[in-house]
């Protein structure tokens, strides 16, 4: 059974082996690639149920007893993420059947993808801090080649700028991890846990300086206020395939690490550490809301609003309760599918109007009622309308801010709900129903042979934020038990350092 | 020698971010390896330097007599360098095709990304 720990990395590394064999085989790899992406989905969910019925789960790797070999741990968090993972996997390697040109899929574009699907999986699964390094680069380094394939200036250019930010933070993560080691004397984070929680090892104004420096290395990557501004400024420019899948995992994995340090390792002094994640989260809020309203290019839009959303999450992380964390994780599940399904909507804008931009593109509605309505159902569901995904995931964090009294986290993350209805129904107005700027302007049509893998992942992405939504109780339930985890940390570090712990 | 070590990080990341913020794209991609050089040294450094006493089990025992040098940073650090190593050459090539493509090194000029298509050429005028 140990062996569902292992498949969501082996899948991935080797659908990207056998796509790479067929480097002169175009056909091939596009068939790999689905059949790669689609066992990994059924690894994931096998893990989760598993997961789900047997309670936290470690490997150690070569069987060197933790603390001193590498574990893999899936607790519920984990293993939903690593759900999440693999569906954005499917559904982008679907999309980009029809999407991605012939010159970027000859250059080992699918081997790239499932490269970067191993490298997030395996950050959400490893048990020790080192490890969780090593899978950001391998995550990062297939990112900056996605994010440089095909090799545009404004690629290259956004490229250079995602490179630089990424690497600095990965030299401060990395000097982290070097000065935790110093002091604690391992790496395996179970066992970082017990010992600063016991505190006889690491003075706590020492834990919270190094929580601190990861604070720091991880809000880069997750594009937390001050530190996001690179994201608006490098995401648009990749084909919007890539854009999604990043939007989708990437900055997630930076706010995974979050809630993995911030819930396990420095929980010894959360008045100080937990107020401060809370005031970065209605910072990082307003900030993303405010430069998405400001924003008339679509993809621009949607990026700035992955700022605010993970603002949510941070909320959720900062609040701290068995309700908000719970809240935290459905937002995540919910907020990657419907962000992605935007993204995936905004190519089919492009293909269908002309642009990405707002101002060139109009009278959607008129040619195309069917694309209208895949498109309001996600953007309703982020802005938080009900029955939809977002209105439980925000009820969730809500309510959790009024039950330990956070009057003005909540009041900003109402306001934003509306401002990011407001920056919704701007797209709605200009893309749907004003007129076409240019009378004349003939509406492509989809092409036969890309209107299915095109319109299959918009549609099932769509159909999810509805099923999240109307039949939220058993994911609710589900995202409770994964917070209660989280919460009591205890059954983790039994899981992977044994019974003694 | 901690001392001498730690003036000498110190001086790295100091020199590094310097010259990250310079207007040159060659600048910033001495600065990243800067960086890196001093996050591999840091991590030697905190973790103790010691002389002569590496971590061998001497013939006959079960472990190394104590006090010894603790071999796991170095692995990391040497992770770090290989990985490093691997990350600067694309970084390097990168920089090399945008400077190309934007016909510049200078990093005030390079910003097709920031600003949008219609008020690019006014952006322009302006700076």
């Amino acid at each position: 059974m140990t062996l569902l720990l292992l498949l969501p990395l082996l899948i991935p590394f080797l659908t990207a082996v056998t796509a790479l064999l067929a480097w002169h085989n175009r056909l091939l790899q596009r068939r790999i690639n689905v059949v790669g992406a689609a066992l990994h989905l059924a690894a994931a969910l096998g893990l989760l149920v598993w997961v789900s019925r047997e309670g936290i789960q470690a490997v150690q790797i070569g069987n060197w007893p933790a603390p001193f070999g590498i574990t893999l741990v899936a607790d519920l968090f984990s293993a939903i993420m690593v759900v999440m993972t693999g569906l954005m996997g499917l559904t982008v390697a679907i999309y980009s059947l029809g999407s991605i040109d012939a010159r970027r899929e000859s250059f080992g574009y699918y081997a790239l993808l499932h490269t970067l699907l191993m490298g997030v999986s395996g950050a959400f699964l490893t048990g020790d801090i080192f490890n969780l390094y090593v899978w950001f680069e391998v995550m990062l380094i297939t990112s900056f080649v996605l994010m440089a394939l095909g090799g545009s200036q404004e690629q290259l250019e956004g490229a250079l700028k995602y490179v630089t930010i990424n690497l600095l933070s990965s030299a401060l993560f990395l000097a982290s991890v070097g000065i935790l080691y110093s002091v604690t004397g391992t790496l395996n984070m179970a066992d970082l846990a017990r010992q600063i929680q016991a505190g006889d090892t690491v003075a706590p104004g020492l834990a919270t300086v190094l929580g601190m420096m990861f604070l720091v290395a991880f809000g880069i990557k997750a594009g937390l206020f001050p530190l996001f501004f690179w994201l608006p400024a490098s995401y648009h420019t990749p084909p919007i395939a890539i854009t999604a899948l990043f939007s989708g995992l990437l900055t997630k994995v930076g706010v995974y690490a979050l809630v993995r340090i911030f819930t396990l390792i420095f929980v010894h002094d959360i008045a100080y550490t937990h107020t401060l994640l809370l005031i970065i989260a209605g910072l990082t809020m307003v900030t993303g809301v405010l430069g998405a309203v400001a924003q008339m290019e679509v993809r621009r839009l949607l990026s700035f609003h992955i700022i605010s959303q993970i603002g949510y999450l941070l909320m959720g992380l900062g609040l701290y309760t068995a309700l908000s964390l719970a809240g935290m994780i459905f937002f995540m599940a919910h907020v990657i599918i419907a962000k992605s399904a935007l993204f995936l909507v905004s190519g089919v804008i492009r293909r269908q109007a002309g642009s990405y931009h707002l101002k060139e593109v109009g009278g959607l509605y008129r040619a195309n009622p069917a694309l209208a309505a895949l498109f309001f159902v996600p953007a309703m569901a982020l802005a938080g309308l009900p029955p939809l995904s977002g209105f439980w995931a925000k009820l969730a964090l809500v309510r959790a801010g009024l039950e330990t009294e956070d009057y003005a986290i909540v009041a900003v993350s109402l306001a934003v709900s509306l401002l990011t209805l407001f920056s919704m129904t701007k797209i709605w107005a200009e893309a749907f129903w004003k007129d076409h700027p240019q009378p004349e302007h003939p509406f492509a049509r989809l092409a036969p042979q890309t209107r299915r893998p095109l319109l299959l992942p918009v549609v099932s992405l769509a159909a999810l934020t509805v099923i999240l939504g109307v039949a939220a109780e058993p994911f609710f339930a589900l995202a409770t038990d994964a917070a209660a985890q989280l919460l009591d940390p205890s059954a983790y570090i039994q899981a992977v350092l044994g019974g003694g712990a | 020698m901690e001392v001498v070590l730690a003036v000498i990080i110190g001086a790295l990341y100091a020199a590094g971010l310097y010259m990250m913020m310079r207007r040159s794209l060659a600048k910033v991609v001495i600065g990243l390896s800067l960086l890196s050089y001093a996050a591999n040294l840091l991590i030697f450094t905190v973790n103790g330097v010691m002389r002569g006493r590496p971590p061998l089990v001497p013939e006959g025992a079960v472990r190394p007599v104590e006090p010894f040098a603790d071999p796991l940073p170095q692995a990391l650090i040497l992770t770090a360098i290989v990985i490093g190593f691997g990350v600067q050459a694309f970084a390097l090539v990168l920089f090399k095709r945008a400077y190309q493509a934007a016909g510049t090194d200078d990093l005030d000029q390079i910003r097709s990304t920031e600003l949008p298509k219609k008020s690019r050429k006014a952006g322009q005028a302006q700076g």
